[in-house]
């Protein structure tokens, strides 16, 4: 986030009352260390524009296009597609019909721990509405959006707390994306940190170690999965012997659905924590070493430097690589869809894998419909964690 | 790197940690290279040698054959060589084209401000909706296109200067990213629809715009923050010698945020290199990719685990050549010595 130097507001020089422009009254070099460089007409739109144009161009009319199809359903007739407008039928399957168990998964009451957990949350939730409100010059709308925001958490911890922690209830492929992608981010961000902070160290040989942590990123993703199908093959994988000094010969991690996820969080875990790695090398080489020597020399011990100046300097990347990794591993699907094919039943299936399996048999007004269930959710996951990580920021 | 006149010691550490440190280092490389190396020992297996369970070393265990790799690159050398080009066009061609676009745009956002007018936006949603109705309702799409373009800018210039509510720099940055959120599977029938009705489909120049647009939103992301962190001192400097913006941004700007601009290149080529599910719809003989072959490889006789092996290993070769020759602008010093002149 770019709050650590924001760019200073300069109106172009104006004509003033004696006829006479700014640059006509002042040394053409005074106006521009003034910072005239950054009110360059042409370079603000050429800079910009073409990305611009790029992603308008390609998003808009795509963007349209699936949102007509998650409120319509295809009819596949001789030569030819009809599209009828089903209103939100799509949506309502999923949310209330036959689909509900598939995306929201089996809901049933609570467990005294589930209670306990939905209390805790529920707390944190009230508090964090109490202080929105106490907070001065807090505007209608803005509170309005925190009190929107508060009831969707609630009604999502709700629906964690019915699927995971409750008497014979599990959860859709909802909560499951969920588990995903909060698992995921923690592993991998703490992975990542800690190679990058290794191979930044002046070690012999780094060099290699730094193409080698990278090389998993660099396979295609199907394959990867078809890797991993080898690796976790209980009977003919190169893992065997290990499966069998454990007594798992004949156990087919396949059919338990926590084993199964966590082979998938495995999976993603391998192949994307290298991202997270060379983005934070990047940063800490580019980080200012005399500071650090400075400041080691001055009798700091090497956690306070790391504590009070690479953490701090990698802070605002490092919000970035999150909300990054929040909003590719939402959209999850070849490491699930390769190595357990959605199973046992739909244990591992996340959401865009159950957007797949639709749209492969061409349902795709509810594939759509799926998707954009999902971009809702990380739309509103994603602005709150910006509008947080901007504050972190800015704090420190 | 090996600044001969920095007091190394300061920096180093205790011989205890180095142990410690070498431990975790080659650690996490067997994690990374043992499924690399099982790959690579099962591209030299007859398929009856990956059915009988695991065997690990050439000649010990088993003897090696190199069967699949005949068969991949010599008896079927045209159907491998042709996706190989192609992946290989398209990805270096959309990562350089990403990688400009969007650095220059990451440092926009950085050092000028936008003040993008809600009104207008609205006014233009509104005009791009109202032109997909009219298409939808069966209006001529070069008709509806023309005629929303027009109302848009005749409102624009009429009643464009009333808007006051501006959004900034972070709000469109926010806007380029949230282009990821929606999964590529609600949006490839569409863009099979766009690009048929361009004539591209089948095309190297369809990915390449794709994966330009699909990727220019990483490389503003990650640039914004290097360019945030290099100190502006620098470019006024050249701005009160008299450099232009573009001036400053080639010869100042660029070469200090080299181990940003080498990571995300990295990145976005790696993204493109390897991506399926829109290289699946957009293309077909022609402008097919590697990952479309790989996965072409489970199909009704079940995963041909040698043949994937081969693929896999082919395809990562010019990409690791490619960070191992640019691993070493990843480096510290770059920045130190521009500052120092």
């Amino acid at each position: 986030m770019a709050s650590s130097d924001k760019p200073v507001q300069l109106e172009p020089p104006r004509v003033v009352t004696d006829g006479l422009t700014p640059a006509a009254r002042f040394p053409r070099r005074a106006i521009r260390s003034l910072g005239g460089w950054r009110s360059d007409g042409a370079a603000r739109w050429v800079f910009i524009w073409p990305s611009v144009v790029v992603i308008l161009v390609l998003s808009v009319f795509p963007l349209l296009a699936s949102l007509t199809l998650a409120f319509s359903r295809l009819v596949f007739q001789k030569g030819r597609v009809d599209v009828q407008f089903v209103d939100v039928k799509n949506f309502s399957v999923l949310l209330f019909g036959t689909e509900r168990t598939h995306l929201l998964g089996l809901l049933k009451a609570p467990t005294p721990l589930g209670w306990v957990v939905f209390g805790l949350g529920l707390a944190l939730v009230v508090r964090f509405l109490v202080a929105a409100a106490r907070q001065t010059g807090m505007r209608p709308l803005r509170f309005g959006l925190r009190v929107v925001g508060a009831l969707l958490v609630t009604a999502l911890l709700w629906l964690v707390v019915q699927t995971l922690f409750s008497e014979g209830g599990r959860p859709g492929s909802l909560v499951v994306t969920m588990i995903y992608v909060f698992a995921g981010i923690v592993i991998q961000y703490v992975l990542g940190l800690g190679l990058a902070i290794l191979a930044v160290q002046p070690l012999r040989g780094r060099r290699f170690f730094r193409v080698v942590f990278l090389l998993p990123l660099t396979i295609t993703p199907i394959g990867v999965g078809y890797m991993f199908r080898m690796m976790t093959d209980t009977g003919k994988g190169p893992l065997e012997p290990l499966f069998a000094a454990l007594g798992m010969t004949h156990y087919t991690w396949v059919t338990d659905p926590w084993a199964a996820r966590i082979a998938v969080i495995i999976g993603d875990a391998w192949q994307w924590t290298p991202f997270v790695f060379i983005i934070l090398l990047a940063a800490l080489e580019g980080q200012d070493q005399e500071v650090k020597e400075a400041a080691l020399v001055d009798g700091a011990s090497h956690w306070q430097t790391f504590r009070h100046i690479t953490i701090p300097a990698i802070l605002p990347v490092s919000t970035t690589i999150v909300l990054i990794r929040l909003i590719e591993g939402f959209k999850i699907v070849d490491m699930p869809n390769i190595l357990t094919g959605g199973g046992p039943g739909t244990a591992t299936q996340s959401l865009t894998l159950q957007a797949y399996l639709d749209w492969r048999t061409l349902n795709l007004g509810r594939s759509a419909a799926t998707a954009y269930i999902l971009l809702l959710l990380v739309t509103f996951i994603a602005t709150a964690y910006v509008a947080w990580a901007r504050r972190r920021v800015a704090a420190t | 790197m090996a600044n001969p006149l920095r007091r190394r010691s300061a920096l180093d550490i205790s011989p205890l940690a180095k142990v410690v440190s070498y431990v975790l280092l080659v650690g996490w490389s067997f994690v990374v290279l043992f499924p690399l190396y099982w790959l690579a020992v099962t591209s030299l297996k007859l398929p009856i040698q990956v059915d009988k369970g695991p065997f690990y070393v050439p000649f010990v265990d088993f003897q090696p054959t190199l069967a699949a790799w005949h068969n991949i690159l010599v008896e079927l050398g045209n159907d491998t060589l042709r996706p190989y080009a192609n992946t290989v066009v398209v990805g270096l061609t959309s990562a350089v084209l990403a990688l400009v676009m969007g650095s220059v745009a990451a440092y926009a956002l950085v050092r000028f401000t936008y003040r993008p007018k809600i009104g207008l936006i609205a006014l233009f949603i509104v005009c791009v909706g109202s032109a997909y109705g009219g298409i939808l309702a069966g209006v001529p799409v070069p008709l509806a296109l023309v005629s929303a373009a027009a109302v848009f800018a005749l409102l624009a210039q009429a009643i464009g200067r009333r808007f006051r509510a501006t959004l900034g720099n972070d709000d469109i940055a926010f806007w380029l990213i949230s282009q990821r959120i929606l999964p590529p599977i609600a949006v490839v029938v569409p863009l099979y629809v766009l690009f048929q009705q361009m004539g591209l489909l089948d095309s190297q120049g369809a990915l390449v715009l794709t994966y330009v647009a699909t990727n220019l939103p990483i490389v503003v992301w990650l640039m914004r923050d290097y360019f945030a962190s290099l100190p502006v001192e620098l470019e006024e400097a050249a701005a009160v010698d008299g450099a232009s913006v573009y001036r400053i941004v080639r010869s100042v700007v660029l070469p200090v945020a080299v181990p940003g601009l080498v990571a995300t290149f990295l990145i976005t080529l790696i993204f493109a290199w390897n991506e399926y599910l829109i290289a699946l719809i957009l293309s077909s003989a022609r402008a097919q990719t590697m990952p479309l072959l790989v996965a072409a490889q489970d199909a009704t006789r079940g995963p041909q685990w040698w043949a994937m092996s081969v693929l896999v290993l082919i395809m990562i070769v010019p990409v690791i050549v490619m960070a191992i020759i640019l691993e070493r602008f990843i480096s510290r010093g770059i920045l130190v010595g521009a500052v120092k002149g």
